[in-house]
């Protein structure tokens, strides 16, 4: 089994490391915050970045160096710094190490950004229901203040920079970066129509940078190293670097892996997972988090970079890698990802809100053998009427569970409409679904 | 009043956002932990504090599931039952526990220590099945694990089964 170079979890593997300031010092920590500070100008900086073709962690892999570009630079007000925390994607557990064992790393990162990009206040947006992990950010914050990394007149440059943690409060949808913005001002989390984007009209319509945890981890590395360093690794020219991907269903050894992007599937879930855990072979996974499209073992050696998962009809998103075995049935799968679509759905688009409701009632009735031969279409037609026709991506997220499943697996659902036009008592009528 | 008895808090809070709107959030989780539940007086407390109307607070509690609007037990236990859950036995869990406190899913026991939910996704997909009590998580549960967890909570209020810093695989010790 081929071993991998660490870089975001390194620290945290080392026997006895706490994540503590002193523990994240010893290892070099903040070394790259002085750097900046001393010897750099928020355009290097920027330079760097875009230089070792990091990409957004959270799902959307959008260039981090660009986006930190479209901040303008002679705006008079303020400018934000969002780190999404946010961590709701199903099949996805990254973000929670990340701040839980070392926060520090994702703090420092957080420091260089805000000064990259001129913002002086930033917050994390954390998901509510990880309250350990923002107990420890407070603590780690704490830390960071009194040592003089952050606060007014950080390390005698003159800078200001205050992180304050946000707790939110159940709502997959505020992962996404304009809802995550009107959560954070006190409002419902629906997103925004796009143009402008955050880059212009962000936090309270100023700029603002939105960017993921593992995203904000990987720039003091990449300070320090350089960014020639960081494109490096992975598959260039397009996907630089590592990931943490998050391994988790009907494996030996689930949990979170980090490697350079563009391994193999095989290789994530037969060499480091120990593949599967029982003797029943693999029939699919989602690569990417459920808002990815199943895949089957004929794409287990596709290599895990943006592009290679793309062109294989899918998405490497955020890195949420779920596998199942034979005999899992895949309507019931796909049902299972759709009532979480339908409860997360936030209701401001009606193909989506409406949509994912009329999702979630077939798939209830074909899954509850009460199915009719029509319904495969109603399926059909339904996941061809929300996607691209909604604010935000959550609608194309929506029925990718559905539009997968029927193009592997058309069969079980067929099979299951087959069983039910054979078993269900003629005229009676069919249940009605009740959330 | 709540407002009141927390005035250094709800100040601190304040103090981190320009525009007090953004305060509401946080000043809703700080009632929640408070009470157990978010008040309608507590509403109305919240509202006035950041010039809001009651009207405006109550459409923003409404849109988050881990605000309670009725009073719960002591410990909400929150089973996942999203698809990675569900592929190692999530659905099992509910039953252990519908089985152990004979409550349904959304019912209180009679004591008013448990009141049971099945909710989606909290980002523990590698250790399921898990449950979220209060502010903890408990994962890879087993049924005598879950037996465990609730005869600690009944008996000490606190489990020492609940997870800490997370890292998942454990590394090989050298």
């Amino acid at each position: 089994m081929a071993t991998y170079e660490k870089i975001l979890l390194k620290n945290m593997e080392q026997p006895g490391y706490t994540g503590s300031l002193a523990d994240y010092e010893g290892t070099g920590g903040y070394r790259a915050l002085r750097t900046v500070l001393r010897d750099m100008q928020p355009d290097q900086v920027i330079e760097v970045v875009k230089k070792s073709g990091l990409r957004g962690r959270g799902g959307a892999g959008f260039p981090t160096g660009v986006k930190w570009g479209f901040i303008p630079k002679n705006h008079p007000g303020p400018k934000y710094l969002c780190c999404n925390a946010d961590e709701s994607e199903p099949g996805t557990f990254k973000d929670r190490q990340l701040m839980e064992r070392d926060p520090h790393q994702m703090l420092e990162g957080m420091a260089i950004t805000c000064f990259a990009i001129g913002a002086q206040t930033a917050y994390i947006y954390i998901r509510g229901e990880f309250r350990l992990g923002a107990k420890i950010l407070e603590q780690a914050l704490q830390e960071a203040y009194a040592a003089g990394y952050l606060g007014n007149n950080i390390l005698g440059s003159g800078l200001t920079i205050n992180i304050y943690v946000h707790l939110g409060a159940g709502a997959y949808i505020c992962g996404e970066e304009t809802a995550l913005l009107e959560s954070l001002e006190g409002k419902r989390g629906m997103p925004r129509f796009k143009p402008p984007f955050p880059a212009t009209h962000g936090l309270y319509q100023n700029p603002t940078v939105v960017n993921n945890v593992e995203t904000m981890a990987n720039i003091p590395h990449i300070i320090n190293r350089g960014g020639e360093w960081y494109a490096s690794i992975g598959s260039p020219p397009k996907s630089c670097g590592t990931r943490v991907f998050c391994l988790s269903g009907h494996v030996k050894r689930p949990g979170n892996y980090e490697t350079p992007m563009g391994i193999t599937f095989r290789e994530l879930i037969y060499d480091l997972g120990g593949g599967m855990r029982s003797d029943k072979p693999l029939k699919a996974f989602i690569p990417g988090g459920a808002s990815a499209p199943f895949l089957t073992p004929d794409h287990l050696d596709v290599k895990m970079d943006f592009e290679s998962v793309a062109l294989a009809g899918s998405m490497l998103g955020s890195g949420g890698v779920t596998v199942m075995e034979e005999g899992t049935n895949m309507v019931w799968a796909a049902l299972r990802l759709m009532e979480f679509f339908y409860h997360e759905s936030c209701g401001k688009c009606t193909p989506c809100r409406e949509g994912t409701s009329w999702l979630v009632q077939t798939l209830q009735r074909i899954w509850n053998k009460r199915g009719r031969p029509e319904d495969v279409g109603v399926l059909d037609e339904l996941c061809g009427n929300i996607p691209g026709r909604t604010v935000c991506a959550f609608g194309d997220a929506a029925v990718s569970p559905i539009v997968s499943t029927l193009l592997h697996w058309r069969g079980e659902y067929e099979a299951l409409i087959r069983e039910a036009q054979e078993t269900m008592p003629r005229n009676k009528e069919i249940p009605v679904f009740t959330p | 009043m709540l407002i009141d008895r927390f005035k250094n808090e709800v100040e601190d809070i304040l103090s981190r956002y320009p525009v007090k709107r953004s305060a509401l959030l946080p000043l809703l989780n700080l009632a929640q932990r408070e009470e157990g539940f978010v008040s309608e007086s507590a509403m109305k407390e919240i509202a006035k504090v950041l010039g809001l109307t009651p009207a405006q607070v109550f459409e923003t509690v409404t849109f988050y599931t881990m605000f309670n609007l009725k009073p719960i037990g002591k410990f909400h236990l929150q089973v996942c039952k999203s698809l990675m859950c569900a592929l190692v036995g999530s659905d099992e869990v509910v039953v252990w526990i519908q089985k152990k406190l004979g409550i349904a899913q959304g019912q209180t026991t009679a004591d008013n220590l448990f009141t049971l939910s099945v909710v989606e996704c909290l980002g523990s997909c590698g250790t399921g099945p898990m449950m979220q009590v209060n502010d903890d998580y408990y994962e890879q549960l087993s049924e005598e694990k879950v037996g465990r967890v609730l005869d600690d909570l009944k008996r000490d209020g606190t489990c020492s089964l609940k997870t800490g810093p997370f890292m998942y695989p454990q590394p090989l010790a050298k």
